[in-house]
């Protein structure tokens, strides 16, 4: 698991034209391809969009996603310019070689998932931990966004 | 042969909100069958150990998971995840050796080898003269 704090608006690096050319190139082979065979292209719906919770307490802003069966390593997290981004890939696990599928209904492949920040966090001290499937990111605020109480000197 | 049964639709245990408040989520399953056995997986985040129930009862099986959510003083500001806890049951099919199940759970998958009956297993006979 990786915390990465992003010096360049990468974020936005995917290029549109490519993704609607690979969109146009699945659509054309979904025509070629016979009529059984599309509800296995299963790229074309392989979104997959894990639930996203965000939590604030006096000191923190916490971000939960559920991500279960991932390992650490292939869990990648970044804050850029008060937006958090949560990707990785999910690999289909061959356990058995002469294994035969019943039912399948889990999620393999990539995700990605951004959430803006609805306040200023010190993304230098941002923690994360993955515990039973559930990625916890704890992005403590700034100073400013803290609540303060004021005192007021009544003389 | 339908094997490992859903009866999810069967019952009052579906995953129906309103149907009753304590609802439960259904968790996405795989089914997969080897030589020996079948695994079943299912996804249940937020499930650890102390929260999973497995229970057999003749040769219906139940999977439970209870989980805490929520994070302890801090108040939800967006939320996109379910509190609910997570129960699903399967008919096994009487070739699987119901006596020897066993269960694992690592970052949120219960993992259940349910292996099969020493006659329905594959194998190699001897031939004699």
């Amino acid at each position: 698991m990786k915390l990465i704090r992003r010096q360049n608006a990468d974020l936005w690096n995917w290029s549109p034209v490519e993704q609607f050319s690979t969109l146009r190139e699945e659509i054309n082979r979904l025509f070629d391809s016979p009529f059984g065979d599309w509800t296995r292209r299963t790229e074309l719906f392989n979104g997959w969009t894990p639930a996203l919770d965000l939590y604030e307490d006096k000191e923190n802003l916490i971000v939960k996603a559920e991500l279960p069966g991932m390992k650490r390593e292939e869990i990648e997290i970044s804050v850029y310019d008060g937006t958090l981004s949560i990707s990785g890939e999910r690999k289909y696990e061959e356990k058995n070689q002469d294994a035969e599928p019943y039912r399948s209904e889990r999620f393999w492949g990539r995700f990605h998932r951004t959430l803006a920040l609805p306040k200023p966090v010190q993304s230098d001290k941002a923690k994360a931990t993955y515990k039973d499937g559930i990625l916890t990111v704890t992005l403590p605020k700034t100073e400013e966004a803290k609540p303060k109480q004021i005192e007021v000197n009544v003389s | 042969m339908t094997t490992v049964a859903n009866v999810e639709s069967r019952g009052p245990q579906t995953n129906n909100a309103t149907a009753n408040e304590r609802g439960y989520l259904v968790p996405h399953v795989n089914i997969i069958e080897t030589k020996d056995s079948f695994l079943l997986e299912a996804e249940m985040p937020g499930v650890s150990k102390e929260g999973l129930e497995v229970l057999l009862e003749g040769n219906e099986l139940t999977i439970v998971g209870r989980r805490k959510t929520g994070v302890p003083g801090a108040g939800p500001v967006y939320r996109e995840s379910s509190p609910r806890d997570f129960r699903r049951e399967f008919v096994l099919d009487p070739s699987i050796d119901t006596s020897k199940l066993s269960a694992t759970i690592d970052q949120g998958v219960l993992t259940l080898t349910l292996p099969k009956t020493e006659k329905v297993k594959p194998r190699r006979i001897q031939v004699t003269d």
